[in-house]
């Protein structure tokens, strides 16, 4: 099972008020030796507990984990769907379909994804888009872009090619030539490799369990 | 009056680029929010994220190198001695400058490079707000070892370890230590994420808060005589209350990134007890100057003080309580909220806190003896400060409750919701009250400067022309 946050909160304060009232011990709360104590336990509590915190978050959140999904789910369907135990939207991994034509093993999807990243930061892309929702604003957010139902809609047509990492991979290569609107997308001078690289590690990124983040992607109040 | 200590010199050195750096910061913001107009301008010439990059990059160097300054300052008053290793802080002080410089200009001329390592090591990291590329960040810490060497030497030496310089001296490693949470490469952008936040927000919200609380210690001992006792006790009591709520508060940006469900709890809990501390600060600001009548010797500091208490709780507390609980910030995520959130709560926490910095030492250096320091220009920027940040920030929290409903609520976050809300006129018409606010702020930040120049000057010739 594991943490539970009403636990983690009490424990905090119980702690926080037991260790500062002992360092603070008989010293009269107008003194600053009183709030020397409570600040000097207060943070080592805090700080103990977020360490704890991380150890157990980090081993959650490791690739192949069930909330962040291995390099190789690039070789599978992508979906997002309300879970009505869990009251939110989750990603849905299906069965396996290929990846720009061919299945990727889990040596090559690996560093497929790391060139990936290292090709998100060396542009910049979260100085224009959030990721994860976090980042800037002057772009759509990508955390579910590969879900987009426009790659579908619009630009699969536009750019007449088969695949969606086709059409993603193609647009991104040539975004000053295919604008959807007044506020373009600067050419980034993604080469071929980095620009299926980038869409490789936008579809990883879309089985990324958000708890529920994006709220209903791609689903339209009137729908 | 004695002469200056060279740590105080270096300190007004350090003020200087500060405030030219705040300067740049404007204008490259401006830049940006000039491209949500008229999206064509400079298009692949001088690109938005480029202009973003270096607004935000300006904006934290000049904090920083202000509240460096401001170490620099108040030590050698605190410790009653020259600071140790003066020489090493002004080589660290160049070498700083010089390593500024490269970063703005690689930025600039080279701004991207191909996806592999010689990119995140010599152009950029891409991880916002510490984009700079790796061997700056090990430029940096070696600054900042040099500072922190001063700092703890200089303690040692003077045998007078205060409670302000012991909450500092810890304070400070912790800030430094968080920095290195910073420069790391992972594939996983949800270990990323989770790092980068130990950056960002356990500086603004834990490290930072508490390195303005031991300034404006100081400040408040300056301006106003507050007696050491008092200033201490609530030193201690911001320390408890910041770092109480302010570390596992980290928790709500750990909501939606992959991190386990509990962060919803724990996040929303801690975060949403923040603004408590603020309070304090502010009661505490109030007090003290009221105590005085708002009557001090030094205006401006004064003002900027109280700008500071109201502003760092307006901004980071209510501004922060706002979409900090799951069940908001799940739409409210990376919309014009969060940006208006920002800007409101760095103005009001972290730039007022400079300037209460920068006319102490302006006062210490044009009329140490008296008459007040006073002028026209100081008022007219204060206020021109003040309504224009709230001009700014009033447009982007309209445009974010706009866009949280067209876009999220009633879209559903595509693509299409995106433009859809961006479109909208309650999106798109604050964007041009922000450029034109912005316009404003630029304008108060000249009379600043121009303030900053002139007053007390005055008073300066007239005590110098005296003796002759
Ligand atoms: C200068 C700002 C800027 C930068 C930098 C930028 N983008 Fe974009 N991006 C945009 C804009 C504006 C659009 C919308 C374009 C349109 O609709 O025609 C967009 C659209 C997109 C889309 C389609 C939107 C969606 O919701 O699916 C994707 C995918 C995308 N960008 C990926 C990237 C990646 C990957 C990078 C980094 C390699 C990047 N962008 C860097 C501005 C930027
Ligand atoms: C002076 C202190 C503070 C400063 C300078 C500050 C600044 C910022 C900035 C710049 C961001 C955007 C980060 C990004 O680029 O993604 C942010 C995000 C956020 N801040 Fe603060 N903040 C402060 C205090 C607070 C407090 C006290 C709270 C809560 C009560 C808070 C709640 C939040 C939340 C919830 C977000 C995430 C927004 C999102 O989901 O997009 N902040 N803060
Ligand atoms: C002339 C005045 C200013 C203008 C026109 C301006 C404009 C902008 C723009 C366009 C952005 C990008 C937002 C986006 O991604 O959509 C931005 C981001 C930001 N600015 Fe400013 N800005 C100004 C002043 C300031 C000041 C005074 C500060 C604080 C000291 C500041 C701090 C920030 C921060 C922290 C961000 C990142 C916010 C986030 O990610 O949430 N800006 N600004
Ligand atoms: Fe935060």
């Amino acid at each position: 099972m594991g943490i539970g946050w009403l636990e983690v909160t009490v424990a905090a304060f119980v702690l926080t008020v037991v260790s500062g009232a002992f360092l603070a011990r008989g010293s009269n709360w107008l003194e600053p030796r009183f709030w020397k104590g409570f600040a000097i336990g207060g943070s080592l509590v805090m700080f103990t507990l977020l360490w704890i915190l991380t150890f157990d978050t980090l081993k959650k959140i490791s690739m192949g984990s069930e909330r962040v999904p291995s390099p190789t789910v690039i070789n599978h369907k992508i979906g997002y769907e309300y879970n009505a135990d869990r009251r939110m939207y989750v990603p849905v991994i299906g069965e396996e379909e290929p990846f720009f034509g061919k299945k990727w093993s889990e040596e090559e999807a690996y560093r497929l994804i790391t060139k990936g990243k290292l090709v998100i930061q060396s542009r910049n892309c979260m100085d224009c888009h959030t990721l994860l929702g976090n980042g800037a604003y002057y772009a759509p957010d990508l955390t579910k872009a590969w879900l987009d139902p426009k790659w579908e809609t619009m630009i699969k047509p536009m750019l007449k090619v088969e695949t969606r990492e086709e059409a993603i991979a193609t647009w991104l290569m040539n975004t000053d030539k295919y604008p959807t609107w007044t506020r373009r997308m600067p050419n980034l001078g993604l080469s071929k490799e980095e620009a299926q690289a980038v869409v490789a590690y936008l579809k990883f990124m879309s089985a990324i369990d958000t708890n529920g983040f994006p709220d209903h992607f791609g689903k339209t109040a009137s729908k | 009056m004695s002469k200056l200590y060279e740590s105080q010199k270096l300190a007004l050195w350090y003020f200087s680029v500060a405030l030219v750096l705040f300067g740049a910061q404007l204008l490259f913001g401006l830049l940006a929010a000039y491209q949500y107009l008229n999206p064509d301008f400079l298009y692949g010439v001088l690109d938005f994220s480029i202009n973003r990059m270096l607004h935000i990059n300006a904006m934290i160097v000049w904090l920083i190198m202000g509240f460096m300054g401001g170490v620099y300052w108040f030590l050698p008053i605190e410790t009653g001695r020259e600071v140790v290793g003066i020489k090493l802080a002004k080589l660290a002080f160049f070498v700083l400058v010089a390593a500024v410089a490269v970063v703005v200009l690689v930025y600039l001329l080279v701004q991207t490079g191909k996806g592999d390592f010689f990119t995140l090591w010599f152009i950029t990291e891409g991880r916002e707000y510490i984009e700079a590329p790796r061997w700056a960040d090990w430029g940096i810490v070696a600054v900042m070892l040099v500072f922190y060497f001063n700092v703890v030497a200089t303690v040692i030496k003077s045998k007078k370890l205060t409670g302000i310089l012991g909450v500092l001296i810890i304070d400070l490693l912790a800030l430094a230590g968080l920095y290195l949470a910073g420069m790391y490469f992972t594939p996983n952008i949800s270990v990323d994420q989770f790092w980068w936040w130990w950056v960002v927000h356990l500086w603004v919200e834990a490290t930072w808060e508490v390195l303005v609380g031991v300034l404006m210690a100081w400040a408040l001992m300056t301006v106003l005589g507050t007696p050491r006792k008092i200033v201490e006790a609530w030193l201690y009591l911001e320390v408890f209350l910041v770092f109480g709520t302010g570390i596992l508060g980290l928790g709500h940006h750990y909501f939606w990134i992959g991190t386990p469900e509990y962060w919803l709890g724990i996040g929303g809990f801690f975060s949403a007890l923040e603004p408590i501390p603020l309070v304090a600060m502010v009661v505490h600001a109030i007090y003290d100057a009221g105590s005085h009548k708002l009557r001090a010797a030094n205006k401006p500091a004064l003002f900027w003080i109280m700008a500071q208490a109201f502003g760092n709780f307006v901004g980071a507390g209510m501004w922060g309580f706002m979409h900090t609980l799951p069940q908001i910030n799940l739409y409210s995520h990376g919309t014009q909220i969060t940006p208006a959130h920002g800007h409101l709560a760095f103005f009001g926490a972290y730039v007022t806190a400079n300037l209460v910095l920068m006319y102490i030492a302006i006062q210490r250096v044009r009329a140490p003896e008296g008459p007040a320091l006073d002028s026209r220009a100081w008022k007219l920027a204060y206020v021109g400060f003040v309504i224009t940040i709230f001009g700014m920030v009033g447009a982007l929290t309209v445009a974010g409750f706009a866009q949280i409903f067209v876009e999220r609520a009633v879209g559903g976050a595509t693509w299409s919701a995106y433009i859809a809300g961006q479109e909208h006129p309650w999106v798109r018409e604050p964007m041009y009250w922000r450029f034109g606010f912005g316009v404003l702020f630029l304008l108060s930040y000249l009379i600043l400067i121009y303030d900053m120049l002139t007053i007390g000057k005055r008073a300066a010739t007239a005590t110098e022309v005296k003796p002759a």
